[in-house]
Formats: C-alpha cells, sequence, structure tokens
C-alpha cells in the first residue's frame, strides 16, 4: 500500500485515506487563453515512466492538498511537500537528482 | 501456412504430434520496411493484418519489447460488447464485435469466441435512465441490445441476489450476442496469420527511439539496432506516453493500473457475463470454469502493473453482494495490466504531429473487444490516409473540444 506523509497536519496516510489529484504544477488557464493552451492544461499530461510530481487530498484526514514527487516503476516516494507552490522545492528535486540523475519533467528539471 | 483441421489434427495424432509448424517465424529484423508496427498486443497485430488483407500490405514489421500478447492483451477478463452510446463508439465496436464472430474462421484459429451474452445491471434510478437511453442510442446504431428486468435477469442468471441489501437489481441492458473469447488466441491467430503473408513480428527488441529528418518519421531505434520505414504505426497501450516523448509530442493520456483475478474452477454456474457498474465488480465463468473478476482501476500514475490491493477488497466485496455465492470461493491468481486512459476515455487512432507516424491508444479499460475493428481502421487510416471508423478518434478533438464522451454516458470501466 502506498502511504504518503501530509506536509499539512502530519500524518503518515495510507492510500485509502487519501484521493489522487493528478498531475501537479499545471498552469490553470482562464478566460482569453487559445484552444492550444486549454487542451495542454485540460488534458495533455507528461505520465512519465519514472519521476513523476502529483497532487493529493488527504480526504479522509485533514482534507487538505498536497504535492507529492513520485516514481511510477518503483512506487519509490521522494517526499512531499505543501500545494501552495508552482514547482518542487529545492531540496527534493535535489534527493531526486541524487536518486534519478538525469530525470527529466517539462522545463523543472 | 499449415492449416488447423480435424484432418489435420487426426493426421498428427497418428504421429504423436510431432509435425506441427510454428506457428510464426522468429526472424531477426530487417534493415527496412515500409510499415513498422511498435507492439505486438492485439491492436498492433490486428493493424499489421488488416494492412496486409485489406491493402496488400505486407512489407511490415510488428516490433515488441517482451512476448507477443503479454501486455494487456494477455491480462484482460475478455468482455467483448458493443454496447456504447455515442455513435462514434457504436461504429467501431459493433464492426469489432461482428468481426469477433467470423474471427476463427477467418484466421483459421479458435479464439473461442463465446457470445453468452453480457448484462449491465442497473442498481440505482439512475442508471435505470441511463441504461434505458443506451438501449435506445443502441437501437438507432442497429446494436442489438435491450432493457430488461429483473425477473430476466434472473431467469438469465440465477446465482444473482437481486434482492441486495443496499443495491436491489432494478434491471439490466442485456447485449445477447455479447460475450468473451480467448485473449491469448486473438494475439496468436493474427501473429500466425501476419507471418504467413511475410510479415516479421521481433519479440524481445525494444524501441528505444523514433527517429525522423523534417518532420518527417524515418525509422526506430531498437534493442537490436537501427530499423528504418516510411510509416509507423505506435500501439503500445500503457507505454504509449512513453513513445509519443520519444517522437516528440505529448497526449491526452495517463498510465494507471488495472487488476483482475481468478478463482479456483468450480461446475459450471453462470453462463453469461455480468457487469455491476454501480457496485464496481463484473463477474464471467472461464471455459475451465474459474470465475473470472474484475474492478475499478488505480487512480494514479503507475508503470509497474501490480495495483493496490484495496481495490481487490472492494471488488471482491460488492461482488460477495451481488452474488453471495462465490463468498466461500478462493482465489487463486490476481495480476494487473497498465491502462492508457484518455481526458473522455474513448480511444485515439490518429494521425500525429509527426509524418508518416500514426497512434492508435487509449483503450484503457475497454479495449479487448476493439481488437479486429480498430485494426481495420488503423490500416485504412495508415494506408488511405484517412478512415471513416477512425476519423472521430483523432487525436485534435481535445483541442476541438468533440469529445466521444462515454466516461460521462457510461461511466465504466472495459
Ligand atoms: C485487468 C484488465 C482487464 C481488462 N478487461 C477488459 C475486458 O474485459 N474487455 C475489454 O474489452 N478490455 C479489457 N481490458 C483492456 C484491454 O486489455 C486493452 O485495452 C487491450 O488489450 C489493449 O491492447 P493493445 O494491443 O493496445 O495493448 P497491449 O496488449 O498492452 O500491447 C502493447 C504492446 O506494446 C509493447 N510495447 C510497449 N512499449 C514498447 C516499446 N518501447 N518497444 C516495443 N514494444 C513495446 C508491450 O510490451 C505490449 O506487448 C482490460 C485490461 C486489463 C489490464
Ligand atoms: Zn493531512
Amino acid at each position: 500500500m502506498l502511504i504518503l506523509h501530509c506536509p499539512n497536519c502530519g500524518v503518515d496516510a495510507d492510500e485509502t485515506e487519501l484521493a489522487p489529484g493528478g498531475e501537479a504544477h499545471l498552469t490553470r488557464e482562464g478566460p482569453g487563453s487559445s484552444d492550444e493552451e486549454f487542451e495542454q492544461y485540460l488534458f495533455l499530461r507528461e505520465n512519465p515512466r519514472g519521476v513523476h510530481f502529483e497532487r493529493w487530498r488527504h480526504a479522509m484526514g485533514c482534507g487538505k492538498w498536497f504535492h507529492a514527487a513520485r516514481c511510477t516503476t518503483t512506487m519509490e516516494v521522494f517526499g512531499t511537500y505543501p500545494a501552495q507552490t508552482s514547482e518542487p522545492p529545492q531540496e527534493i528535486r535535489d534527493r531526486i537528482s541524487d536518486r534519478r540523475p538525469g530525470w527529466r519533467w517539462r522545463e523543472l528539471s | 501456412m499449415q492449416r488447423y483441421s480435424v484432418f489435420a489434427l487426426a493426421r498428427q495424432a497418428f504421429r504423436n504430434h510431432e509435425g506441427w509448424e510454428r506457428a510464426w517465424r522468429s526472424p531477426e529484423p530487417k534493415r527496412r520496411y515500409d510499415t513498422i508496427i511498435v507492439g505486438a498486443g492485439g491492436h498492433g497485430l490486428a493493424t499489421a493484418y488488416w494492412l496486409g488483407r485489406n491493402f496488400g500490405i505486407t512489407n511490415v514489421a510488428v516490433i515488441e519489447k517482451g512476448w507477443l500478447g503479454g501486455g494487456n492483451t494477455g491480462r484482460n477478463t475478455t468482455i467483448i460488447r458493443s454496447n456504447y452510446l455515442q455513435d462514434a463508439s457504436a461504429g467501431i465496436y459493433e464492426k469489432s464485435r461482428s468481426l469477433y464472430e467470423t474471427m476463427s474462421q477467418d484466421l483459421n484459429y479458435n479464439v473461442m469466441y463465446s457470445p453468452r451474452g453480457v448484462m449491465m445491471l442497473a442498481q440505482t434510478e439512475h442508471e435505470v435512465r441511463g441504461y434505458r437511453r443506451t438501449a435506445h442510442a443502441n437501437a438507432l446504431q442497429g446494436v442489438e441490445t435491450q432493457f430488461v428486468g429483473p425477473e430476466r435477469v434472473k431467469e438469465l442468471c440465477p446465482i444473482i441476489n437481486i434482492e441486495g441489501p443496499r443495491y436491489p437489481v432494478l434491471g439490466a441492458l442485456w447485449q445477447p450476442r455479447a460475450g468473451t473469447a480467448r485473449h491469448d488466441a486473438v494475439a496468436w491467430g493474427y501473429a500466425r496469420a501476419c507471418s504467413d503473408m511475410g510479415m516479421d513480428i521481433i519479440q524481445k527488441c525494444e524501441v528505444t527511439g523514433v527517429r525522423s529528418e523534417g518532420g518527417k518519421v524515418t525509422g526506430v531505434s531498437t534493442t537490436k539496432g537501427e530499423i528504418d520505414c516510411d510509416r509507423l504505426g505506435i500501439v503500445v497501450a500503457g507505454n504509449s506516453g512513453v513513445l509519443a516523448d520519444m517522437a516528440g509530442f505529448r497526449l491526452p493520456i495517463e498510465s494507471v493500473a488495472l487488476q483482475a483475478l481468478v478463482s479456483e474452477p468450480i461446475k459450471p454456474c453462470m453462463d453469461v457475463v455480468v457487469m455491476a457498474n454501480t457496485v464496481h465488480g463484473y463477474m464471467s465463468q472461464s471455459d475451465k470454469g474459474e470465475m473470472v473478476i474484475g474492478g475499478g482501476a488505480d487512480g494514479y500514475n503507475n508503470y509497474t502493473q501490480r495495483g493496490s490491493f484495496h481495490h481487490i477488497e472492494e471488488t471482491v466485496r460488492a461482488l460477495v453482494e451481488t452474488f453471495p455465492m462465490i463468498s466461500r470461493l478462493k482465489m487463486l491468481r490476481q495480476w494487473g495490466g497498465i491502462v492508457d486512459m484518455t481526458g473522455d476515455r474513448s480511444p485515439i487512432i490518429s494521425k500525429t504531429p509527426l509524418e508518416g507516424c500514426y497512434i492508435n491508444a487509449g483503450w484503457g479499460t475497454g479495449g479487448f473487444k476493439a481488437i479486429p475493428g480498430s485494426g481495420w481502421a488503423m490500416a485504412e487510416l495508415m494506408a488511405k490516409g484517412h478512415s471513416p471508423l477512425a476519423d472521430d478518434f483523432s487525436l485534435d478533438r481535445f483541442r476541438e473540444g468533440r469529445f466521444i464522451d462515454e466516461s460521462v454516458a457510461a461511466g465504466v470501466a472495459h
């Protein structure tokens, strides 16, 4: 079972307590955005074999959103971090670089 | 090709079965092919088959990183039905279902297609309305389905508990000509036919790069070297995003694990397929007697081909309520496959931003039923540039807002 540490309330939460929220760090488009931008926002996904940044909600716990960095081929969790950010914190990126040299993620790597 | 028949069987019986040919050749790759298909699952092999059969294109290689049929094609629960809501879906799934009816004869290979009927239970008022609507849509589309009441459900499947405490059975959408087939045989039958047409099926050969020049595809890099081609078909299900990345574009697809399980074999007790979408489980009985069980997919990206155990618990819990007699059954095996889910839960059969490169993907939890029809459409698209069955499933529908919204329409797996 996947276990993620909720940075909001400090609980190590089982997967059954959590609701997955899909890819993180999407640019939320709005009025005035082009069809291409909306397609990126609503549909196009990285879906990598490897390092993935994603959103989770501690649905059966504190109810709040957070982010996780995880490997989709080994299920290794590189860390979790608060949702009030547009990119992963440096320490998590460093940890990933340690564990997965040469990793890629959009323009963030 | 050595034809299979009752006479061949008798002849071989006298020779201790030592005279059977290998069903397909295992050649080394050539330097160049007109067309390369990546992925020897059902959809890739069916694409190659129809390229040869319908368009005479046989200088084709199908490249597979593992063994043919070892992806979702050999991991699914083999439900075949065509009772979708949208016209585009009805077109391709009904074509596919009808091709399944004659597949064993067409391929001279027994795929054990069993049109035993599929029943989708309505267990809430919403589902009753939804399935009545689907039955009306199907009537207009020429797909034979019917909304039946709970008494008929009980008649068709006596082991069902129609008075479930939480979700009584209020009726069902019944498709009498839907059913199941032997999944491996579908892959093997196509592989044998493709090999017989002179195509090369290259197993244990992973595509590691897509090469192009001036925006046009020129070939692939593989673990067995560089191979050139004029046309490339990407048909790799859960790995679509990985191949798209190699070819330089992104997809509206996320890969998640979907699981299934089978029980110990028991005497025949159920001769239809039952799907219970509200409680999230479905079940049929294999010819060996095992109860074949499936449920919902994981909610997060994953390539591990395993899946979370709590889904098994949820599925089994739901099915024990629906079929109380299975509560004492032992489960034998559980497994997972990586399914490719699109934004509108409908597939993609399309050109791509890279000229000469085509993609067939996004069948998600329900593409086994679509194998022959999808291959038919993909072959036509690759040979002629467009296909009436495939046009609605193009990649640009996500930008243009032309969704084929089966997720809202059906809200179901497989
Ligand atoms: C548990 C489960 C139950 C299901 N139940 C049903 C059902 O009841 N009814 C139904 O209709 N559908 C069902 N499905 C869905 C169905 O299995 C799939 O939609 C269908 O099999 C997809 O076929 P495919 O040929 O596209 O993919 P696959 O059979 O997965 O083939 C893709 C192939 O591409 C290969 N590949 C990937 N990357 C590379 C590479 N880089 N180089 C070379 N080769 C590569 C893979 O090894 C694989 O063999 C189920 C799926 C699962 C997992
Ligand atoms: Zn919390």
